[in-house]
């Protein structure tokens, strides 16, 4: 296969970008878009130019470190899908394709393709735990938990933190990553005694990181990875809603 | 309280506000609605409901006042909203591509504008009588004033009409996404209710349509004369 590239290129947070234009031949259909771009990069390296900066981990879908947005969607937008897991055979032969970092005001470029998504660090920081530390784990089925909560909070847990929610938005808003987080933690006994305290923190960090409102249009849903619905957004505001009056009632304490 | 008014213009804070005033505008286009169709029910009636509005003042103004606090906060709230949402992408993608969004939901700050505007048009036409200062002037055989003969006379005009059809459709398309999205962001739309509350979103805007482009198609076939 042979695919016409068109890359961002950008060498640090303060320089200006531009798109550089790649020719990629040899493409084998079997290989990960990842793996195109390592290949892309070897000839960069032989003629002696800079290869194209992009984070990877796993490369077998569950870390979230992959964070690109090709032909205008992230990790290519097909579902359940990193770009580490998407395969050149899915693109014809002959294709342009436009690669891009993600683009939000709280993903600043570091360079290339790669961002800085240490703002999701800092929404988990300020309320994405349980602030228990008993030593070891008891006795599996000690806290009987109903089999559909615990499926739901498995749900909400799997959101892997790639933030491509944010890259699909059109408001930038990094809802159904909050969501995800404080579902997964409000739905177990566990994390439920820290529930109200944690949505108003966390929400509160989202704010300050400066990602935009949800807009209910269903993008971030569709383009995840992990397949984490709308719904738990829904919980999101429903939690904050109800935190919001339980503390403000409580707060001459 | 300084805690209190920090989360309430948080950023759910803000969509609550979206959400409530939306419902209650949303409310208050049923019942306008209802109210007009007493038109096909004839003069007498249709011109005794605008009288009996008319009999109460407090309640009238209260209505008035309360439409235009609801209308400036949602429009405060959209206006928020927006400039976080701008903000949040300084740099837009070369390749704009959308996913699952309706065109509805990205386009609903346009066909509020337009509604908006259209609601402006509205009062000037039929309640402060900016268009035709005559039509405040109508009075039925009982003295009343003669709703029904201003109406017909306001929609006799193919262009107003064609303004109020307008209009509507996207009113329709603005409700067909805020009415689902308001039960969203008031966190109701869960479970087994989704699917039914977005089916009665797309009802509801369609009936909106249907039931208040009647009027002006029944005045321009010379249904209602």
């Amino acid at each position: 296969m042979k695919l016409t590239l068109k890359v961002w290129r950008q060498k640090d947070g303060d320089s200006r970008g531009e798109f550089a234009t790649y020719q990629a031949n040899d493409i084998n259909p079997d290989m990960s878009f990842l793996e195109m771009l390592d290949e892309v990069n070897e000839s960069l390296l032989a003629r002696g130019e800079e290869p194209i900066a992009f984070d990877s981990d796993c490369r077998e879908g569950i870390c979230g470190a992959c964070s690109m947005v090709i032909n205008g969607l992230p990790h290519g937008g097909r579902k359940a899908t990193t770009a580490c897991q998407l395969h050149m055979r899915l693109f014809e032969d002959g294709e342009t394709v436009t690669v891009e970092p993600w683009r939000a005001r709280a993903f600043p470029v570091v360079r290339d393709l790669i961002v800085d998504r240490s703002g999701f660090d800092r929404i988990i920081q300020a309320g994405g735990f349980v602030s228990v530390s008993t030593g070891g784990a008891q006795d599996a089925n000690v806290i009987p938990i109903p089999k559909p909560d615990a499926e739901l909070a498995m749900d909400a847990a799997q959101c892997i933190g790639c933030g491509a929610c944010v890259a699909a938005c059109k408001n930038a808003s990094a809802m159904l990553f909050v969501a995800a987080k404080v579902s997964h933690l409000a739905i177990l006994p566990q994390g439920r005694v820290e529930k109200n305290r944690r949505v108003l923190r966390m929400v509160e960090a989202m704010d300050s990181e400066g990602f935009g409102n949800c807009t209910v249009t269903g993008s971030c849903e569709a383009v995840c990875p992990k397949e984490i619905s709308l719904n738990f957004i829904t919980r999101l505001n429903q939690e904050y809603a109800v935190a919001l009056l339980k503390s403000t009632g409580q707060s001459a304490r | 309280m300084n805690t209190l008014n920090r989360r309430c213009s948080s950023s759910l804070g803000k969509k609550y506000v979206m959400a409530v005033t939306g419902l209650a505008l949303f409310g208050f286009v049923v019942a306008h609605m209802v109210g007009n169709l007493q038109i096909f029910l004839g003069r007498e009636i249709l011109n005794g409901y605008g009288a009996f509005l008319k009999s109460k003042p407090l309640l009238l103004w209260g209505a008035r006042l309360g439409l235009i606090c609801l209308v400036s906060l949602h429009v405060w709230a959209a206006i928020r909203l927006t400039q976080d949402n701008r903000a949040a992408r300084p740099v837009a993608y070369a390749v704009q591509a959308s996913i699952s969004a309706s065109y509805a939901s990205r386009t609903m700050l346009m066909s509020g504008l337009i509604v908006a505007s259209f609601i402006v048009f509205h009062l000037m036409h039929f309640t402060l009588g900016g268009v035709d200062p005559e039509f405040l002037e109508f009075r039925d055989g009982a003295g009343r004033h003669d709703v029904y003969r201003m109406v017909v006379a306001g929609f006799s005009t193919p262009i107003v009409s064609i303004f109020y059809f307008v209009g509507m459709a996207l009113l329709c398309l603005h409700l067909s996404h805020g009415v689902s999205a308001l039960f969203q962001s008031l966190g109701l739309r869960t479970g087994h209710w989704v699917r039914a509350i977005d089916l009665f979103a797309k009802a509801a805007a369609l009936t909106i349509f249907v039931g208040n482009c009647s009027i002006p198609l029944a005045v321009l076939i010379g249904l209602l004369k």
